[in-house]
């Protein structure tokens, strides 16, 4: 059965509509959560909103447990889907500048783009910023090519960097997000409120 | 109506309703392409296609955006060029029907709109070369790839969350 458009299911022609589809709920859900204000995303970092951690994390699992059922059931084949490639530094350097970005601006690419939605200014300069950071990392892709191209592990899943067995670490996975989802909620109550 | 709209603006969906209908859309984008969703990509594409229509020598011989280019398709003729304009419009909605849209620059009350506006410009352009070298964005690296159990989903994830955390009492001033 699925992945439905690799598997010639659905013509690959309708691609570009159902990404328009799709984005359309994706854009929907995330400003309707409140990703499209700044200080609401910024919150997880001071402890005054949890929304980023409690809506990303629920999502992570949502998906995760729903794509492994539909495996098991034999509706979907896991291994047919795209496993997002491990680059071991790539992904550590990339993704701790990232997080610099993410407290400096308050934004990441995909709520900033919900944001522009709905005019915020800030949103739109954060665009301009990301795009001018693609064309510094491109003018100078002779500096990261080592580092973008280096530590390749292959499209690794976590059993195979550590054979465990995927159905228990999704349960264990849930039990911690509960536990950290109970704690922020201890957190919160503690840190000054901030209004916005 | 207007008073309605006045009072819900600052009222969000509570946000493991909004992780719940997120994480079934994750499955459903998985399970109809087999890929997840994705947000960076966009925006590197609009990149290439401005660099390659100012000086398409200077792209051609370019390492990075030489992957990107094609001579018989347009290089915003790209999935996620139209879900990014999906995400434009799934916003627009949201924010139209909950009375949230207008021009404004969101910021702490502590500091000026040029302070909130060279952060942002300077946000963006870390968090525009952090998601070159990793390979995608939030979106794209940690939640599609943690999706799928990908074992750099995963490291990203950390990667951003954790220095984020790291580095937020030096930029606190801006948000408390």
């Amino acid at each position: 059965m699925g992945p439905l458009i690799p598997n010639g299911i659905i013509p690959a022609d309708w691609d570009s509509i159902i990404a328009i589809l799709i984005g359309l709920v994706f854009g929907f859900v995330l400003e309707a959560s409140g990703f499209s204000s700044s200080r609401k995303l910024a919150g997880v970092f001071y402890g005054y909103d949890f929304a980023v951690l409690k809506v990303f994390f629920t999502a992570a699992l949502v998906a995760l447990i729903g794509l492994y059922y539909m495996d098991y059931l034999g509706y979907a084949d896991i291994n047919l889907m795209y496993v997002h490639p491990t680059y071991l530094w790539g992904a550590i350097i990339g993704g701790a500048i990232m997080g610099v970005g993410f407290v400096a601006g308050g934004f990441c690419p995909g709520t900033s783009i919900c944001a522009v939605a709905i005019g915020k200014v800030d949103a739109i300069v954060y665009v301009i910023g990301i795009m001018i950071g693609v064309l510094i990392f491109s003018e100078l892709f002779f500096l990261f090519q080592p580092l973008y191209e280096g530590s390749f592990m292959g499209n690794i899943t976590l059993m195979d960097s550590f054979g465990i067995n995927p159905y228990w670490f999704i349960f264990i996975f849930t039990i911690l997000a509960i536990g950290i989802f109970a704690l922020s909620d201890k957190i919160r109550s503690k840190v000054k409120k901030v209004f916005y | 109506m207007k008073i309605k709209t006045q009072t819900n603006r600052h009222i969000y969906w509570n946000p493991y309703f909004g992780g719940f209908l997120l994480g079934i859309l994750i499955i459903f984008t998985f399970y109809i392409t087999g890929r997840g969703l994705g947000a960076s990509g966009a925006m590197k594409s609009s990149v290439v296609t401005i660099v390659d229509a100012v000086t398409h020598s200077h792209a051609a011989d370019n390492a990075y955006y030489k992957q990107f280019i094609s001579e018989d398709k347009s290089s915003m003729n790209n999935w996620l060029v139209f879900e990014t304009l999906g995400v434009l419009i799934g916003a627009f909605i949201s924010g139209g029907l909950s009375g949230r849209i207008g021009w404004r620059v969101q910021h702490s009350p502590k500091i000026t709109s040029k302070r909130r506006l060279a952060f942002a410009l300077g946000g963006g352009v870390l968090f525009g070369l952090g998601a070159q070298i990793a390979r995608g964005c939030t979106s794209g690296a940690a939640l599609s790839g943690m999706a799928v159990l990908s074992t750099g989903g995963f490291i990203t994830m950390l990667a951003i969350f954790g220095t984020g955390f790291l580095v937020a009492y030096f930029f606190r001033k801006n948000w408390i």
